[in-house]
């Protein structure tokens, strides 16, 4: 049963609505341009971006392309720098939910779709996930060369030396690659590509993904996508490779090692301690009776919530 | 490096012309140069020298007329056959143009080194060290001190600028060098230094040099032949100390008598 057939079905949700909010015609609109994307991964494909009822920067392009995608059988994760509950993810769920009325859910496990702000779960994700990207700007050559008519011919024509006069800058300066998120990244031997403003701890998690990743931009109108087990690879020099953030410490509160932390101020006097980024894998560790250093801290308690079953 | 002896013409001009609407930007010029030459454009203001600079150079198609090229491989191409890949691929590393305002020919937010290394990293160099190891002697080579090569070119003087344009340009020995107005909006002494430097290099390097300038003193120092243009037309041309010494044309006569001599 196509999206279409259910929405005649169902009828509205929320009385004025269609299904997910965006009309069908410009959900068909917004699927073909996902299809041209994942067949030329990396390629950034314009498409008629519309105004949505949220503010450009809030995930205009995300929203647009999760709407296009979702079903009524789909399950719906929304995350906001790692987290199910800041302002961004909860809003953007609940005008879903009010929307479309599908499943929603923190789990990465259970989520069919994933529309994602900055961060990319913990969480191995799987060949039948779709991750969403709210992608600010999409265009990577862009700080370099201001001109659309020029990148789109330097993408045209794989000329791509301005992207290494950026790294060369970053290590001229800073003596290393100082670049840490939006780490620009070459798509399938072809297109260099900005897997948005992710951390570049992210970027090897991008590289032969079991799960199809949708990037959209609404503001810039431009959609392009990776599909599942494709080659991505970060820039860098012979001499200076890539690589990621590393952290001394473990989570504060769960313990694991080789995630992506989060500093959190716990008081004026100096307190501060790291915790995972991705709130559902610690939640998830922790119910699993994973404890890290700082879990009994009084703090704790005020900035981890609860793990899971716990209070609810 | 020698300089570079063969019987066959690096480059061969036929009948180039220009229109901008109905008015003449260049018409009708043919000319053949060959490696290791300099050849000086001049004229006055609107006579059509950038016109045929910019055609020369592939960045402004001409209406009417070839211009034929010889490759690394030796074969003659058209330029405005090529495609636009190889066209990009020559620019960046077989020729080189240095703009009349450095800014044109810079980036300006990136470091000096960047600015040398671009050309390398654009035909694939990935190893930083070597990179800039290149840069650094480049930069060396057109006096500019290697404590300046992380330091952006906004903080460079007019003349530096320059120089790091040049350099910039040569770095991936470039066969073939444009320079529009090269010296413009340079006081004397940097030029003088500035021509002295451009003479070094291109008899070092054996490079062909397309110069444009309305200063026939630049002419007279750098080229061994010399066009006067005047109108989109070429009026007289020859070798340089010929066409300066014993103008034939009273437009030539009159731009040689203009030189203020102090």
């Amino acid at each position: 049963m196509t999206v279409m057939d259910q929405a005649l079905e169902t009828g509205t949700h929320d009385g004025a609505y269609n299904f997910a909010y965006l009309d069908e015609q410009t959900k068909r609109m917004i699927r073909r341009a996902i299809l041209k994307g994942i067949a030329i991964p990396g390629y950034q494909v314009p498409f008629a971006s519309r105004e949505m009822p949220m503010p450009y920067g809030w995930g205009t392009g995300g929203v647009q392309v999760t709407a296009s995608i979702l079903g009524q059988d789909d399950c719906l994760k929304m995350i906001d720098q790692g987290s199910d509950d800041t302002t961004n993810a909860v809003s953007l769920r609940g005008f879903f939910e009010k929307t479309a009325g599908v499943k929603t859910t923190t789990e990465t496990g259970e989520a069919t779709i994933i529309q994602t702000r900055h961060r990319i779960p913990e969480q191995d994700l799987r060949e039948d996930q779709i991750l969403v990207f709210q992608v600010p700007i999409p265009e990577p050559l862009r700080f370099l060369e201001p001109r659309e008519t020029e990148t789109r011919k330097m993408h045209a024509l794989e000329d791509y030396g301005l992207m290494h006069v950026k790294l060369y800058e970053d290590i001229a300066k800073n003596g290393h690659i100082a670049t840490t998120y939006a780490y620009p990244v070459k798509v399938n031997g072809r297109y260099v590509m900005d897997p948005s403003p992710t951390p570049k701890f992210d970027n090897p998690k991008i590289d032969q993904m079991a799960a199809l990743q949708l990037y959209g931009a609404g503001r810039e109108k431009r959609i392009y996508a990776i599909p599942p087990y494709t080659e991505v690879k970060s820039l860098d020099f012979e001499d200076y490779p890539f690589e990621v953030q590393t952290f001394d410490k473990p989570c504060g509160l769960c313990g694991a090692e080789n995630v992506y932390l989060d500093e959190v101020i716990l008081d004026d006097k100096g307190g501060r301690m790291f915790v995972c980024s991705d709130s559902d894998y610690c939640e998830d560790r922790r119910a699993k009776g994973h404890v890290g250093p700082m879990a009994a801290d009084p703090a704790a308690s005020q900035i981890g919530g609860s793990p899971k079953g716990a209070g609810e | 490096m020698s300089v570079y002896q063969s019987e066959d013409p690096l480059l061969q001009v036929h009948n180039v012309t220009r229109y901008y609407g109905d008015r003449i930007g260049c018409s009708d010029v043919s000319f053949d140069l060959w490696p290791g030459e300099v050849l000086a454009i001049v004229g006055e203001s609107g006579s059509g020298k950038t016109t045929l600079l910019n055609c020369l150079s592939t960045r402004l198609a001409p209406t009417a007329g070839a211009i034929e090229y010889r490759m690394r491989d030796g074969a003659m191409r058209n330029l405005y056959q090529l495609s636009e890949a190889e066209r990009r691929l020559l620019m960046r590393t077989d020729w080189g143009f240095v703009h009349q305002n450095a800014a044109d020919g810079l980036r300006m937010n990136v470091s000096a080194g960047a600015n040398v290394g671009e050309r390398l990293m654009a035909v694939g160099d990935r190893h930083y060290g070597k990179i800039r190891e290149k840069a650094d002697d480049w930069l060396g080579r057109v006096e500019i001190a290697s404590d300046r090569i992380d330091d952006d070119p906004r903080s460079f003087s007019g003349g530096m600028r320059q120089r790091l344009q040049i350099a910039r340009n040569l770095v991936t020995h470039p066969r073939l060098v444009f320079m529009d107005e090269p010296t413009g909006g340079l006081d004397v002494s940097v030029q003088a230094r500035l021509l002295d430097l451009l003479r070094r290099l291109v008899a070092d390097l054996g490079l062909s040099v397309i110069i444009v300038t309305h200063d026939l003193a630049v002419a007279r120092l750098l080229s061994h032949r010399i066009m006067v243009m005047r109108h989109g037309n070429v009026i007289e041309a020859g070798l340089t100390d010929q066409v300066l010494d014993d103008p034939r044309e009273p437009y030539t006569q009159l731009l040689v008598s203009s030189i203020l001599q102090v």
